[in-house]
């Protein structure tokens, strides 16, 4: 019998209550759409449009510049008001493209059209995807085409649908799991036909039970497929989490998850491949969860890829009457970002926006105190990590240590540390600004 | 009696074979030392900050003498200290003039606001990290103090929600410079008396919004300038401070009186 968990791990409320159960609802934005050219891993999509142009919903108006970058496409039909610099979800500036929406949301030409995925050659799967523009939807934002041509493929044993969804709050890809099994298990048939040796996995946390019973349905009758129902447990939807309870493997330094015969996808990247493969419909819009105590309707909701976030909170009735939430994050509260403006545009790796009117970790950070080395940090942290020696090294900015001996690099700020801590310390902050100023010397180091 | 003779020459013998040894051994693991690097060192500071480069006066001291540094290596001594460096190093000394940390922001409490409530680790690059630009102008001071605990010096201060440095205590190590996220802060000259107190490249009306104290490069500092020194590039005011005279005509014209005169 396999292990059927990791190690580590903490137990958050999951708050899923406030939109389990509320089905999908396509919005469709009225304003204007922001489409930034940077929403993936890699290099920014170079700007194929530009002002006073008339593009269409599917049309292309960022390309891939280079292996590792992402097409970035239009969601709705209108006129390209500017090419310029935009806020983003990450509180930075990007370039972006601005389109002025019609509201008609006319395609482009060829998009709907019917395919069947059996008579493409591999070849071919790959730049279907590829010119769909599809990322990681489950956060990172990693280009799909440069996953799926891993180094070896031969070797690839599992092909897992991460449908673990551990984040609190977010319930998107529950939903997606529900109503639209069999496109998710049509888009991982269409993977296992890359990988001929691969058996595909589909991983739920078991309090999704509607999405186990769903998908498992849609699965009968396939030799290769199996649902996967693993215990609830944050992160269970972290990669490195997944492919020790599907594989039995650890990733050791610096191993990616295909050196371990293992390709993980979002659930939602895996439908956005069956649609892009036998709907000819490029990455145009996504599920997202608009939750929490500081919005009036929770819901789930079927968006178009650069509506502004104001939209979907008002069409989550907004904030409760006469109430100012003291929080909105972009993701859930484990590791999502928190937003200084809600004027910024729907990424591809959104899945979320969760609205909280109280802040805890102000009050976390009300109640710190030094280190109490009682050690939880160590004992839930999913790698195996020291996070309490972590800390102390990285508020000394020691940071050698931090790399050398406390392997700090591998931490992926999954922030069950900092959950955790009876002593309130932002561990994870400490972490992440770690890791950037070290990235940094090592750029600077390269010159 | 006899005693006495056996202790005395046990005594002397072990004296003098020690002393052979130690002879010896002085002779076979001699270090040659330049007796210059001593020398050096008295001119030094002393205070081991580390601008240099290097690890400290000791350091730099030697890495002079063996001609890996200049003279004027040490940017927190005087010209007098370089003259004497030269003079035992049989050079001649050349400009080495002392500089002072200029931050290019104004933006005070007062001049911007703050956007939303940053909670976290009160340090400027995490909060630069965490994406949220805490103040409305995006390029501006943070005011969290990166550069305050990085200063050995106690010469930089957040006052009023921008870093300010007091120039009699700056040395121009430049610490604060690297410890900067935004890159504001600029080593200037200390016998240049005027400086651009602002770092927002936005338009004319985009910084208006934001902050009071902002350059709008409204380019009236370059009408002014007799030498050309100043230019508005990137919709901010640039001084060249091998141009600049130091008149001051610059700063008294300054609508957003972000040119001072120091």
């Amino acid at each position: 019998m396999m292990r059927k968990t990791f190690q580590g791990g903490v137990h958050p409320n999951d708050q899923k209550e406030y939109s389990r159960d509320v089905p999908f609802q396509a919005y469709l934005p009225k304003g204007d759409l922001v489409f930034p050219l940077g929403q993936h891993i890699g290099k920014p999509a170079k700007p194929v449009v530009k002002k006073g142009d008339e593009v269409l919903a599917g049309q292309v108006i960022g390309e891939a510049d280079g292996f590792v970058s992402a097409n970035i496409v239009s969601s709705c039909s209108g006129k390209v008001k500017a090419v310029e610099s935009r806020r983003t979800v990450m509180g930075t500036t990007a370039m972006s493209v601005v389109i002025e929406n019609d509201g008609k949301f006319t395609l482009a030409e060829g998009i709907g059209a019917e395919a069947d995925y059996k008579k493409m050659k591999k070849e071919e799967i790959l730049s279907k995807i590829q010119a769909a523009g599809i990322v990681g939807l489950g956060g990172a934002g990693f280009p799909t085409h440069v996953k799926l041509a891993p180094k070896n493929p031969e070797e690839i044993r599992y092909i897992i649908a991460n449908g673990a969804e551990c984040e609190p709050y977010i319930t998107c890809d529950d939903q997606l799991m529900r109503t639209c099994a069999d496109g998710i298990v049509t888009g991982l048939k269409i993977m296992l036909s890359m990988f001929p040796g691969a058996e595909g996995v589909i991983l739920i946390e078991q309090n999704k039970p509607e999405a186990i019973s769903a998908m498992e349905k849609a699965v009968q009758g396939e030799q290769k497929i199996r649902v996967l129902a693993v215990p609830t447990k944050y992160p269970q939807g972290g990669e490195r989490s997944i492919i020790k309870v599907v594989a039995g493997r650890e990733l050791k330094l610096g191993m990616l998850p295909a050196d371990a015969g293992c390709i993980v996808d979002n659930v939602a990247t895996i439908y956005a491949i069956y649609k892009a493969v036998c709907k000819s419909e490029p990455l145009m819009e996504k599920g997202v969860t608009i939750s929490g105590d500081g919005v009036k309707n929770p819901c789930n909701l079927i968006v178009k890829i650069g509506t502004s976030c104001q939209e979907l909170v008002d069409a989550a009735g907004g904030f409760p009457d006469g109430a100012e939430p003291k929080k909105i994050l972009s993701g859930g509260p484990m590791m999502g970002i928190a937003m200084a403006s809600l004027d910024v545009p729907l990424q591809k790796s959104n899945n979320a926006i969760t609205v909280l009117m109280e802040d805890e970790v102000e009050l976390s950070q009300k109640r710190m105190t030094a280190c109490l080395r009682c050690g939880r940090c160590n004992h839930v942290c999913p790698l195996g990590l020291t996070p309490q020696m972590m800390g102390v090294a990285a508020e000394r900015k020691d940071y050698e240590r931090y790399e050398k001996k406390l392997y700090g690099l591998e931490c992926i700020a999954c922030g069950s540390c900092t959950y955790i801590c009876p002593a309130g310390r932002p561990l994870m902050q400490l972490f992440k600004q770690a890791k950037a100023e070290i990235m940094a010397a090592k750029r600077a180091q390269r010159g | 009696m006899s005693g006495i003779v056996i202790a005395t020459l046990v005594v002397g013998i072990i004296g003098l074979v020690i002393g052979i040894a130690l002879v010896a051994t002085g002779k076979k693991f001699y270090v040659e030392t330049d007796p210059r690097e001593e020398a050096v060192r008295e001119c030094l500071p002393g205070n081991n900050c580390g601008a240099c480069g290097f690890a400290g006066c000791d350091a730099v001291a030697a890495a002079i003498v063996k001609g890996e540094a200049f003279v004027n290596a040490c940017p927190v001594g005087n010209m007098e200290m370089v003259e004497k460096i030269s003079a035992i190093m049989g050079v001649k000394a050349g400009q080495a003039v002392k500089k002072i940390a200029v931050v290019r922001c104004a933006g005070s409490c007062e001049a911007t606001h703050e956007k939303c409530n940053y909670v976290g680790i009160n340090d400027c690059r995490a909060a630069v990290l965490s994406g949220i630009s805490v103040w409305e102008c995006d390029y501006g001071c943070l005011g969290f103090g990166s550069c305050v605990s990085a200063c050995a010096m106690d010469a930089i201060h957040v006052e009023n929600g921008v870093a300010k440095v007091d120039r009699t205590k700056c040395v121009g190590c430049g610490q604060c410079v690297k410890a900067c996220p935004k890159g504001l802060i600029e080593l200037v000259r200390a016998d240049k008396k005027v400086a651009v107190r602002c770092s927002n490249r936005d338009k004319g009306a985009a910084v208006k919004k934001v902050c009071t104290a902002g350059c709008i490069g409204c380019k009236l500092c370059t009408k002014q300038c007799e030498t050309g020194a100043i230019t508005v590039d990137g919709n901010v005011a640039h001084i060249a401070y091998d141009k600049c005279i130091g008149c001051g005509k610059c700063a008294a014209k300054c609508p957003s009186k972000i040119i001072i005169e120091l």
